[in-house]
């Protein structure tokens, strides 16, 4: 062999053995999948920009398999939020031209991944003046619209193209009065304990814990649980560590040393369910993979690890940088203080403006009062009170209602006008509301002073209520 | 006038294929025909809900209200309501047809004719009462049947509340006017 073909023989080799290893990356995982990342992943979506699988979900997958995944994840929130534009209100062939010009039917054509260069707040990728290709006379209709920019309808803190029910005209007339504190400015108080399928008696002696003698923690350990609601309402050691036994020999087999969320799912569906939509706990939603598996077993399914601080882009301790993010980060075992997970937890990993300004913010000072007993129940704001707010939670069939801590800290958040209804007017009136939020460096120093933005919406309702009233009023014209 | 141009509906025998309910037959169904059943079936669910429901709960019994913004107000959804919702879980369901209800008074100005034949037929049947409107017409490249139904005021609450809309383009509507129409399109096979 002559030595030209020798260094053709090695040059195809090697490249069919890189083109393998990245084919390999791309379809099972691994190393070499981090590289083969097209273009930087949005804040929403860089968590699990590695389980490539949580949006392709097949390898040549149509535009409909994509705003499956999509609607996936995404769905029940937008059905919650009563999204103002669902596909279903673009399907009728009487918009054939206004698909063509904007395929509103698929979420992708909003929200392309992977495109820093044109992705803008709340991962949307088309210019900011998007509205104008159907709402263009919007001014006919509204005088006080004319001449306004396209680009500032859902930037200015009046409208959102999904989320609207704070922000519709005549919700923004009904509230149009309101006090910037409410009369009496409290949350709703404690949550509805887990709905559990028989009620076990309440345990008081610490000899009736039954973790194995092998697996016995200090006093602390029994102490600390003795304390929690958890013994209370009959959960024992092996509650947690051995879910489903039945027997001491049971305990003894099923015996896991740090139960992760799938343990306190048992109990706590809800609160894991949104814990698993949101930034902490994205990672370990179910079927999110790092690696599947294939190739004769070189590669196994693997999940993702749960989040940590190192790998955030919101600005965090560096202390924390290597915690991992499971329910018991913030919630100890086995105290599992829920006063100490609504603010200390919080304030242990972020290392932001918003956070470092909550200590001394007029929020903490009530937290202060209501802990010290000179405020009401339920007049503290902690981070938890806006972040993980108490919710009332609808059983679909049944109607059924109860008050859950939700898990998911971002829901409110895409975007912030989401918190106004379900936080903000707990306390607040809507004007005041919109405005703060509306105010980044208001946002930025934990809400401390008076917003210096002030957005018209409200006002403009109110004018045209007048316009209307003075219209009905004039002597009609012969 | 009748501007109707039906067209037969190929049925089993293989070409573009639509079998729309038990209705159809071993001939086929016109789209026509196919149009005025759905209609009749619409027309006749709104009525009862209008007259069942909202009338008697909210105008005879005065046990509870009817209002835009039902969920925040604990309310019963308006008559017009119940009907678009039901237009859109149809379009969740299929793309066989599609329906709306729009006027050329329309309170959300989203619902004004946005195509020739639509602002066509809702005119025709505003003037030509007792008279449907039937047509053709492309859309994104497609071919569609559409026929349009009058849209009348049967309650006093429909007359009410469209005079009254503070986003109502027109405020002297009256029992029996028409006040817009539905819309019921069927795409033709090729």
């Amino acid at each position: 062999m002559g030595r030209n073909a020798t260094f053709w023989t090695i040059w195809l080799i090697a490249t069919l053995a890189g083109g393998a290893v990245l084919v390999a990356g791309m379809v099972y995982g691994g190393k070499s999948r981090a590289s083969l990342l097209i273009g930087e992943t949005t804040s929403g979506h860089h968590q699990i920009e590695l389980a490539c699988n949580a949006c392709h979900s097949k390898p040549f997958g149509s535009k409909d398999d994509m705003q499956n995944a999509c609607m996936g994840c995404h769905g029940e929130d937008l059905k919650v939020s009563k999204d103002s534009h669902p596909k279903k209100k673009f399907t009728d062939p009487r918009n054939a031209d206004r698909l063509e010009k904007l395929a509103a039917t698929e979420c992708i054509t909003c929200h392309t991944e992977h495109r820093p260069e044109i992705t803008h707040s709340m991962g949307v990728t088309l210019p900011t003046d998007y509205c104008a290709l159907c709402h263009e006379d919007v001014g006919k209709n509204r005088p006080s619209h004319k001449g306004l920019s396209f680009s500032t309808c859902a930037d200015a803190g009046c409208h959102n193209y999904h989320d609207n029910r704070a922000l519709y005209e005549d919700f923004l007339e009904k509230h149009a009065t309101q006090a910037d504190l409410a009369a009496t400015p409290v949350v709703a108080l404690k949550a509805d304990p887990p709905e559990v399928e028989s009620e076990r008696p309440p345990i008081t002696q610490l000899d009736a814990a039954d973790a194995p003698a092998a697996h016995r923690g200090d006093n602390k350990v029994a102490s600390d649980w003795l304390a929690t609601a958890h013994a209370k309402s009959g959960v024992n050691c092996s509650g947690c560590h051995a879910v489903g036994a039945k027997s001491a020999d049971e305990v003894a087999a099923k015996w896991i040393a740090k139960p992760d969320h799938a343990a306190c799912k048992t109990c706590h569906q809800m609160e894991v369910k949104t814990f698993t939509q949101g930034r902490h706990g994205m990672r370990l939603a179910d079927g999110l993979l790092a690696e599947t598996n294939g190739l004769f077993g070189m590669f196994k399914d693997k999940p993702l690890s749960p989040m940590s601080p190192e790998l955030a882009r919101l600005p965090m301790q560096s202390k924390a940088a290597d915690k991992t993010l499971t329910c018991t980060t913030c919630h100890a075992a086995h105290a599992f203080n829920t006063a100490k997970a609504e603010v200390d937890a919080c304030m242990s990993c972020h290392d932001d403006d918003h956070t470092k300004a909550y200590i001394g913010s007029p929020h903490h000072r009530l937290l202060q009062a209501e802990q010290a007993g000179t405020g009401a129940k339920g007049s503290g704001v902690s981070c938890a009170t806006c972040h993980m707010p108490r919710e009332t939670h609808e059983d679909p069939e049944t109607y059924e209602e109860r008050l859950l801590v939700t898990h998911n800290q971002n829901a409110n958040l895409r975007p912030n006008e989401k918190m106004i209804r379900s936080v903000c007017m707990s306390c607040h009136g809507l004007g005041f509301s919109i405005d703060a939020l509306a105010d980044r460096s208001l946002v930025d120093r934990n809400f401390t002073g008076r917003p210096s933005v002030r957005v018209e919406s409200i006002q403009w309702v109110m004018n045209r209520l007048k316009e209307r009233e003075g219209k009905a009023d004039a002597p009609e014209a012969d | 006038m009748k501007i109707s141009k039906t067209v037969k509906i190929a049925c089993a025998s293989g070409l573009g294929v639509l079998l729309i309910g038990a209705g159809a037959s071993a001939k086929g169904l016109e789209y026509k025909d196919v149009a005025d059943m759905l209609h009749a079936v619409m027309e006749s669910d709104r009525t009862v809900y209008t007259r069942k429901v909202v009338n008697r709960l909210a105008v005879k019994e005065k046990v509870i209200k009817a209002s835009e913004h039902h969920d925040d107000e604990k309310t019963l959804p308006l008559p017009a309501q119940m009907f678009r919702f039901g237009a859109e879980m149809v379009a969740e369901k299929t793309d066989k047809f599609t329906y709306s209800l729009l006027s050329v008074w329309p309170i959300n100005k989203q619902n004004a004719p946005r195509t020739d034949l639509e602002k066509k037929g809702l005119e025709f049947v505003a003037a030509n009462k007792g008279q449907n409107f039937y047509g053709e017409e492309s859309l994104g490249g497609k071919k569609y049947f559409t026929a349009v139904y009058a849209d009348t005021a049967v309650a006093k609450a429909c007359v009410s509340c469209h005079n009254e809309h503070k986003d109502t383009p027109r405020t002297d509507f009256k029992m029996g006017d028409v006040m817009g129409g539905v819309v019921i399109r069927i795409p033709m096979a090729e």
